[in-house]
């Protein structure tokens, strides 16, 4: 009887607390208390209380409520906290975190929850962080209550939006507080401004909001469906640009797959079957740099690739000069023979690496700076992507220079359009042929770094580009590396725009098609010189 | 026609055909006549064996036809093979009707898997051996006709056409790996159980396809040595040599260039119907570049531009696989690697090729009795304009 | 204009060419009349092997027309009809087929039908051989019919692409550089060769040996950055300020 009568003398006197005055509301301690009342609706009443009391540790007693950490201590009917502390449980005050010592299991009664106060304690959460200090958590809070739609929290959101001054967080505010409205009774006047809101905000989220409303009836499920059919047209235009970003990557990837081809092939018209080969190599350079890094120097493992970059390139690039020098140097001006001696070289490369690494996959690792992605509007970038495609570029913009500004680059023009006349002034021209297939195996090598990052490293990685480069190259123009560039990008967006259509295999079939097709019309490629030879 | 024929058959030819007749008559006596026990006896698997490294010859030789007499480096042509193989296969398929795992009264057993309900268009008449084997041509020589149609015309020449029509087989085989495509996707066509009513597993059925493949090759082997010796083959020597030069004499190049790639493409196609039954299984393997780059080194290992170099480089070649495949597997990659470096670097004219060279140098002026003779040493051609 | 073009051989007007950007032939201009052997001479890059190009149908001219025996349009016909219709090439460098034997070469250049199922049965015939002696003994190699064409010298592949050139009965040669990389002597006799050629055929010659074109002794037409800069005896062209202003540079 005592015990029934302190309970109800303490719900009356919550009861009488919350109907005086916002003052009293403030006494937050007796709030927490009131969170031990026996009728569920007392409970509710409560955490809306601690929600808009301003009680900074309000959210860890709601927190903790939801967690089922709050208990009645038997003994004198006092909310507190415990924590499972050995066999016994250590008690603190709420709020305040004063040590009440430790009491057995049996002195304590649970804080009994009910599904309505778990929304409760959600919204209110959802209500207390829109008010916190942190931009971070505010900004969280209004993402949750824009996922929940509680119309509990519209008060805390009204309270948010009049004290906001950041105008991001004002939206996300009010869109929050939109999707609230939609999902409440509320006049017309308010739902159809609640969805002019949401269109502006135009996302998948919005998306799903708004599909409710219009399944609904009169002015707001009209207006919902215009929302959609808006959204919709700028989510298809999102997904062009995902689409392009994609293709772009596919394009970067095909980029620094043909780069060294466009040299070695396209400025020497050497057909270098053995091509995917250096990449191979570069992929393995970086494996093995790994295994070293993991079992003798962990910490530098974010810098792996920097270490395999040179590496690659060295190794690659004197692999590439000594077929030059032990094969193709015998078979210039016999291009079907060449093809066929570094096809054998490739099959040479791909055994010995077979022999040395074991047939399967090798696990190349993503340094920490790789990994993760960023959202720009709807599109989602992936950081490897991203680098790789300006890894790409930057090769590219690399391979200019050299062959622009180096005096190697002007002795490779010289050799490829005049190799007699630069013989007789005094070019060695067997060395440039071989620096500049090393040039262009060694870009191989570097390619074979980066491609490492996403793609299997395997005996057979070099076999699954060679021909997209040759196509590449060829799409291009040959002997144009701009070309290159434009063919790379072109195929790989075409592939990725293909490919909901037409899935992944037969989207590929289609872009060789089309690039079979392509070199029947336009024999030498989108941007080949067009000659004035005549001799068969 | 009978003037040429005379003239194409002289007496390598008569060697050569003569050794394929016997070998098509003496195997198959071996192996079913002479008891197991007996030394001389040749095992089933030796007369399969052989028959494959036939139509393996047969290949390479449609594959000099236009390499060695034509100039055209196909990379592709696995695909013709293939594609032959592939419509025997659907044959083959037919044939097993309801001893299918499933049981299936029409429907193969991918099919049923795939839970289709009836037979796609494209397999229809395909239980008719008459219909299959001109499927058999058709298929291949359309797809060459096609292809070639486009290439030739637009004058794609040199290391272009070779790197297009590798892409070409590539395309195929990715197409093919596909299980809507209705080949039965990634496995292919196998478990087949009889062909014209004789059950494959038998002696008699294998020695009969051995005998089929020799005289299927002794068949190309003849239409190759006709063509080749007719005006019509000195032009595609011309065209090799010098393409422009004629052109610019009135020949309409593409009109040949696409005459002689359909037919080496049909005889390509003949080689993979025999080859289908003999190995049992037609997959999307074949369709692999790598495949047809191994049958190129095979003409190059045995002489292009002479009609036996093909056929002895094959049988070679594929001896070789064979053996080390089974006994030494990691070197194999790299003797065949090997291979095309060394045969590229020193012996550009292939065995049969480098034989005849000096044949004929011995015998000086003596009129010439063999074949056209083999290209010349290569000459330094432009970068930019890949000859040959 | 068109009373110009009938009754001539070869009529070009306002012929343009450009690859990217820059003009081989400029509003080319010229005519040749039946039975002419006309010598076209320039420098370097003047467009006398496009021109050649133009006319053979290997490249299209951008704009102009270019007609032979004053009717048949050239410019939309590929180089095998060219061919058929009359108009034989002979290349700068010697190009003959390397692996067949001199008498083969000819018998491939021999006027015939030239389509694939006709050629596979064609048998040579006793008028064809006579045909082809016949050209043998113009070109002086009656001696060397057998020997494989690789085995030629220089000169005497030049020769035989001339040779070529008879056997197929053109109504036109359009010959390049006949005398590039030739002995005295066999310039001389390749001369005279081409003076014989004339007596039955038009024969466009461009050379750059201004001795030979001397030898030749017939009307010079001197190109120019792709257009016509003198045309005359090569007397009246030698004297042309404008002529030894180009040869002579500034």
């Amino acid at each position: 009887m005592n015990l029934s009568l302190k309970s109800l003398l303490t719900a009356a006197w919550i009861v009488l607390a919350l109907a005086v005055s916002p003052a009293l509301a403030a006494d937050a301690p007796a709030l927490v208390q009131a969170l031990g009342a026996k009728s569920f609706n007392q409970k509710i009443e409560a955490i809306k209380q601690l929600a808009t009391s301003g009680e900074p540790q309000a959210v860890g007693v709601l927190k903790a409520l939801a967690a089922r950490k709050l208990y009645l201590r038997k003994s004198d009917k006092s909310v507190v906290l415990a924590r499972k502390s050995g066999k016994q449980y250590a008690l603190s005050r709420p709020l305040t975190g004063e040590d009440l010592g430790k009491a057995p299991k049996s002195a304590l009664k649970k804080i009994g929850l009910n599904n309505k106060m778990r929304r409760a304690i959600k919204a209110a959460l959802g209500a207390m962080t829109l008010l916190s200090p942190s931009e971070e958590v505010r900004a969280k809070a209004a993402a949750a209550v824009f996922k929940s739609r509680d119309p509990d929290t519209l008060e805390a959101l009204d309270a948010a939006l009049a004290k906001e001054t950041k105008p991001a967080l004002k939206i996300a505010l009010s869109e929050a507080r939109a999707a609230v409205i939609l999902n409440m009774e509320a006049a017309e006047a308010d739902r159809l401004a609640a969805i002019a809101v949401l269109k502006a905000r135009g996302d998948r989220d919005a998306l799903s909001v708004l599909k409710s409303v219009a399944a609904g009836k009169g002015a707001p499920a009209t207006a919902a469906a215009e929302a959609i059919r808006d959204i919709e047209t700028w989510l298809a235009f999102w997904s062009a640009g995902q689409n392009i970003f994609y293709g772009l990557s596919l394009g970067s990837v095909l980029l620094l797959a043909a780069i060294g081809l466009a040299i070695t092939f396209g400025v020497m018209g050497v057909i270098n079957m053995a091509h995917g080969e250096m990449i191979m190599i570069g992929a393995y350079v970086t494996f093995a740099v790994q295994e070293l890094i993991r079992s003798s120097a962990p910490g530098l493992f974010d810098y792996s690739l920097f270490i395999a970059l040179p590496l690659a390139f060295l190794l690659a690039a004197i692999v590439g000069m000594a077929i030059e020098q032990g094969v193709i140097r015998f078979l210039y001006g016999r291009p079907l023979e060449t093809l066929l001696a570094t096809w054998g070289v490739s099959l040479i490369l791909q055994q010995a690496v077979r022999s040395l690494f074991g047939p399967t996959n090798r696990e190349v690792g993503n340094p920490g700076w790789m990994s993760g992605y960023f959202e720009l509007g709807e599109i989602t970038l992936t950081y490897n992507r991203v680098y790789i495609m300006l890894f790409a570029f930057a090769v590219l913009a690399l391979l200019f220079l050299v062959l622009r500004r180096t005096p190697l680059g002007l002795q490779m023009r010289a050799v490829t359009q005049n190799r007699p006349m630069a013989g007789s002034m005094g070019i060695r021209t067997g060395w440039v042929d071989a620096l500049t297939f090393g040039l262009g195996s060694g870009i191989a090598g570097i390619a074979g770094v980066a491609l490492s990052q996403i793609d299997n490293v395997s005996p057979n990685l070099g076999q699954s580009y060679i021909i997209d480069s040759f196509m590449v190259v060829v799409f291009g123009g040959v002997g144009n590396l701009w070309g290159t560039l434009v063919g790379a990008m072109t195929l790989g967006v075409a592939n990725k725009f293909l490919e909901p259509y037409a899935g992944a295999v037969m989207g590929k079939i289609l872009v060789l098609v089309f690039i079979i097709l392509f070199i029947q019309k336009r024999p030498r490629g989108l941007f080949a010189l067009k000659g004035r030879a005549v001799e068969a | 026609m009978s003037g040429l024929m005379l003239k194409a058959l002289d007496r390598y030819a008569y060697l050569f055909l003569a050794l394929i007749a016997v070998l098509a008559i003496v195997v198959p006596l071996l192996n079913l006549a002479v008891p197991e026990t007996h030394p001389l006896h040749v095992s089933t698997y030796a007369v399969t064996l052989l028959g494959k490294y036939l139509t393996y010859a047969l290949l390479a030789l449609s594959i000099d036809l236009i390499w060695g007499y034509v100039g055209i480096l196909s990379l592709g042509h696995g695909a013709f093979f293939a594609l032959g193989g592939y419509a025997m296969g659907m044959y083959l398929m037919r044939q097993i009707g309801p001893r299918g795992v499933y049981g299936h009264p029409v429907l193969p057993d991918f099919m049923v898997f795939l839970n289709w309900k009836e037979l796609p268009w494209f397999w229809l008449g395909f239980d008719q051996f008459w219909f299959a084997m001109v499927m058999v041509i058709a298929v291949p020589a359309g797809l060459a006709f096609i292809f070639g149609w486009f290439a030739f015309r637009s004058r794609v020449t040199g290391v272009y056409l070779s790197i297009i029509t590798q892409a070409l087989t590539f395309a195929l085989m990715l197409a093919f790996f596909r299980n809507n495509m209705g080949f039965g996707g990634n496995n292919g066509l196998t478990d087949f159980k009889d062909i014209l009513g004789f059950s494959l597993r038998t002696d008699g059925a294998r020695a009969g396809l051995f005998i089929a493949s020799a005289i299927a090759l002794v068949l190309g082997f003849v239409l190759c040595r006709v063509i080749i010796h007719s005006r019509l083959g000195q032009v595609l020597v011309a065209i090799r040599d010098a393409e422009s030069r004629t052109r610019f004499l009135g020949y309409r190049v593409e009109s040949y260039k696409l005459f002689v790639f359909t037919l080496s493409a049909a005889m390509a196609g003949v080689a993979g119907a025999l080859y289908v039954p003999q190995v049992g299984i037609i997959n999307p393997g074949e369709f692999a570049p790598a495949n047809s780059i191994e049958a190129v080194i095979w003409v190059a290992v045995g002489g292009r531009g002479t009609l036996f170099g093909p056929v002895v480089g094959a049988v070679l070649v594929n001896f070789a696989k064979t053996y080390f495949t089974a006994a030494l597997p990691n070197v194999w990659l790299f003797a065949l690697g090997g291979l095309f470096v060394a045969v590229t670097l020193f012996l550009p004219r292939g065995i049969i090729g480098t034989m005849q060279h000096y044949w004929h140098r011995l015998r000086a002026k003596a009129p010439d009795g063999d074949t056209p003779a083999p290209p010349p040493a290569p000459a330094n051609a432009p970068a930019n304009e890949p000859a040959e | 204009m068109t009373s110009l073009a009938s009754g001539s051989i070869l009529y070009l007007d306002n012929v343009n060419v450009s690859f990217d950007g820059f003009k081989a032939l400029n509003t080319l201009s010229f005519v040749i009349e039946p039975g002419e052997m006309r010598a076209i001479i320039g420098p370097n890059g003047a467009g006398k092997t496009t021109m050649m190009d133009v006319v053979t149908g290997k490249t299209r001219p951008d704009t102009g027309d270019i007609l032979f025996e004053g009717e048949t349009d050239l410019t939309a016909l590929d180089e095998a009809t060219i061919a058929e219709l009359g108009i034989g090439r002979k290349f700068q460098k010697p190009t003959v087929f390397e692996s067949h034997t001199v008498y083969d070469n000819l018998e491939l250049a021999l006027k015939s039908d030239r389509r694939a199922r006709k050629v596979l049965f064609a048998r040579p015939n006793g008028e064809e051989r006579e045909r082809i002696g016949h050209v043998l003994e113009t070109i002086r190699l009656q001696d060397l019919r057998t020997e494989t064409a690789a085995n030629l010298s220089h000169g005497q592949k030049q020769w035989l692409e001339i040779g070529m050139l008879l056997a197929q009965e053109p109504k036109l040669l359009l010959v390049d550089e006949p005398a590039a990389g030739m002995t005295d002597a066999e310039t001389a006799e390749t001369a005279i060769l081409l003076r014989e050629i004339a007596r039955t055929q038009s024969v466009v010659v461009v050379e750059h040996d201004m001795g030979f074109v001397r030898d030749l002794g017939v009307r010079v037409t001197v190109l120019h950055e792709g257009q016509v800069l003198a045309e005359g005896s090569m007397d009246e062209v030698s004297n042309n300020e404008q002529v030894i202003e180009v040869y002579l540079g500034r």
